[in-house]
């Protein structure tokens, strides 16, 4: 007993210590500059002050980005279920042989590198890109439509584009436990197809939709590389913020408030889905 | 139904087709002879692939980039290993707390990751190099070693290791003996996504990046003054490699082990 005890130990201690170090350090270490200040020479006071805090609740900028950047990540959300849903239905129920090939085609996109994927959609949306040459070529439009780049939507087109496939892959997986013979049965209760999706197919397959879109989610509301790459002014997320901060307007302490908020957000989020989660697993 | 199957294939070709679209235009238009724009495409030329095989910041990127994600899967999995095997097989005080912390970085924001990281880095005195960015990558990515892990141990028959422990093998013997080469295939694949996600990362490298960049950050910051041709040229051969990893380690997976099962686990976990 003494040696197994000891060997748990000797496994556990690398990681831990290695997370404690290099995860919860750095976590308490932007909790501590948060609290911090700079004085005039733009160096970091250490007495700790609410005034970032402050500063954030006071100046309507924050507010307004923040809820930006919510209406962009639910946007991406529902453009993902939209896309990925049927196509996990269609994956599971009638893809038929061609499911396994499918379901790869699917998984491929997210081995390809982000910065590809938001760089081809940038060549897609420019003022002399694909979609504007297209467009006039076939005498839709006579001069470049100029919103498509530089403009939430192309970052929604974008975060969708990359966020999609991990939606659909959850939905796959809650469809395909659900047991064939619920199906049937509730056919042979005489329910036509589209009762069968309502009362069966769409209530099992929540937690796959619920856990697709925390993912979908939070990873879009805390992107910076979107915008910042096809996204104009109007478009400014708040991880756009942080990055800032963190650079050119020089200003760490505050940066790091904006950090713990985002932070706190994702976790809040991260804790109420796992309930409800939790709740529809019991029921 | 005939009618709502046709619609259901039509709509799945719709999302392919989304999901496609970018890629084909980038490789159409690397072989584009009047750059990133104009439809439709007219003359064909490899120019902006000779381009960029002349581009030597290019290349020392890339290098940098495989130094990089090289060190970090070793490291992840160094980590990662005994964090999965641990969570796996041992119950310890803070457990649950411990599973939560690895897991965050799967579903925290990179540049929460990358700037709590600059603050530690920056605190103890340390300046930024491609250390900096290998530990980042390394803390960042130990997440996805040690769900991909920890699915593999969850599926290995547990009756060859107490028939390991019955005949006598210490703990060690048996890792050795029986859980490592049972999780080969595994170990593998998790080392190939690891290495691919590393090559591409950018949000966490954004923040640790000393002078010499990584491939990712190099293109990243040409990106910033417009599209140029030879972008179309270098995304086109990482989509190739990348495909090629796929493939590698879908051949290297065939038992039945999926390459993203990390998505599923660190949600629901």
């Amino acid at each position: 007993m003494g040696r197994s005890r000891l060997s748990a130990w000797l496994v556990t201690l690398p990681p831990f210590a290695w997370i404690a170090l290099f995860l919860f350090v750095p976590y308490c270490l932007l909790f501590c500059y948060s609290f911090w200040s700079l004085d005039a020479n733009q160096q970091v006071l250490h007495h700790a002050t609410f005034a970032n805090y402050l500063h954030l609740a006071t100046t309507p900028l924050y507010l307004t980005v923040i809820l930006r950047s919510m209406r962009i990540a639910f946007s991406v959300v529902l453009l993902s279920l939209a896309i990925g849903y049927p196509l996990a239905c269609f994956l599971v129920f009638q893809a038929g042989k061609y499911r396994q090939m499918l379901y790869q085609a699917v998984i491929i996109p997210l081995w390809i590198s982000y910065l590809v994927r938001a760089y081809a959609w940038k060549v897609i949306f420019g003022n002399e890109g694909v979609m504007n040459t297209l467009l006039q070529w076939c005498h839709a439009t006579s001069h470049p439509l100029g919103f498509l780049l530089y403009s939430p939507f192309a970052v929604i087109v974008t975060l969708t584009h990359i966020y999609a496939p991990f939606v659909v892959l959850p939905v796959v997986a809650s469809l395909e436990k659900i047991p064939p013979e619920l199906l049937e049965s509730s056919s042979d209760l005489g329910a036509n197809a589209w009762q069968t999706f309502a009362r069966v197919i769409l209530p099992l397959s929540l937690p796959g939709v619920l856990s697709g879109a925390t993912f979908a989610f939070l990873l879009s509301f805390g992107d910076f590389l979107a915008p910042l790459l096809l996204g104009g002014p109007s478009s400014v997320m708040i991880a756009n913020i942080v990055a800032n901060l963190f650079g050119a307007d020089y200003n760490w302490p505050l940066g790091a408030a904006v950090a713990v908020l985002i932070l706190a957000m994702v976790l809040t989020i991260l804790t109420l889905t796992q309930k409800l989660e939790r709740r529809w697993r019991a029921a | 139904m005939r009618a709502g199957r046709t619609f259901a294939t039509a709509y799945a070709s719709l999302a392919y087709g989304f999901l496609y679209l970018p890629i084909v235009v980038l490789v159409v238009y690397s072989f584009n002879r009047d750059g990133v724009g104009g439809f439709p495409p007219q003359h064909w030329t490899l120019d902006w692939y000779r381009t960029l095989f002349a581009d030597s910041a290019m290349w020392t990127a890339v290098g940098n980039s495989a130094i990089v994600a090289f060190s970090t899967v070793v490291l992840s999995m160094l980590i990662g290993f005994p964090a999965a095997y641990a969570l796996d097989r041992y119950a310890f005080p803070g457990k649950g707390a411990f599973q939560r912390l690895v897991l965050l970085p799967l579903i925290v924001p990179g540049v929460i990751t990358g700037i709590s990281l600059l603050l530690l880095t920056v605190s103890s005195g340390f300046h930024l190099s491609l250390v900096t960015v290998i530990l980042g990558h390394s803390t960042a990515l130990t997440a996805v070693a040690t769900t991909e892990i920890f699915a593999g141990l969850a599926k290995l028959d547990r009756s060859l290791e107490e028939a390991s422990a019955d005949l006598g093998a210490s703990r060690l013997q048996t890792l050795v003996r029986i859980i490592l080469p049972g999780l080969r295939t595994s170990l593998l694949g998790t080392a190939l996504l690891i290495f691919t996600l590393s090559m591409d990362e950018i949000a966490v490298t954004f923040f640790l990046i000393g002078r010499e960049n990584t491939l990712p950050l190099e293109i990243w910051s040409r990106l910033r003054r417009g599209a140029t041709p030879e972008m179309n040229a270098i995304a086109t051969l990482i989509f190739l490699f990348s495909v090629v990893t796929i493939f590698l380690s879908q051949w290297l997976m065939t038992r039945g082990q999926t390459g993203t099962s990390f998505v599923q686990e660190g949600i629901t976990t």
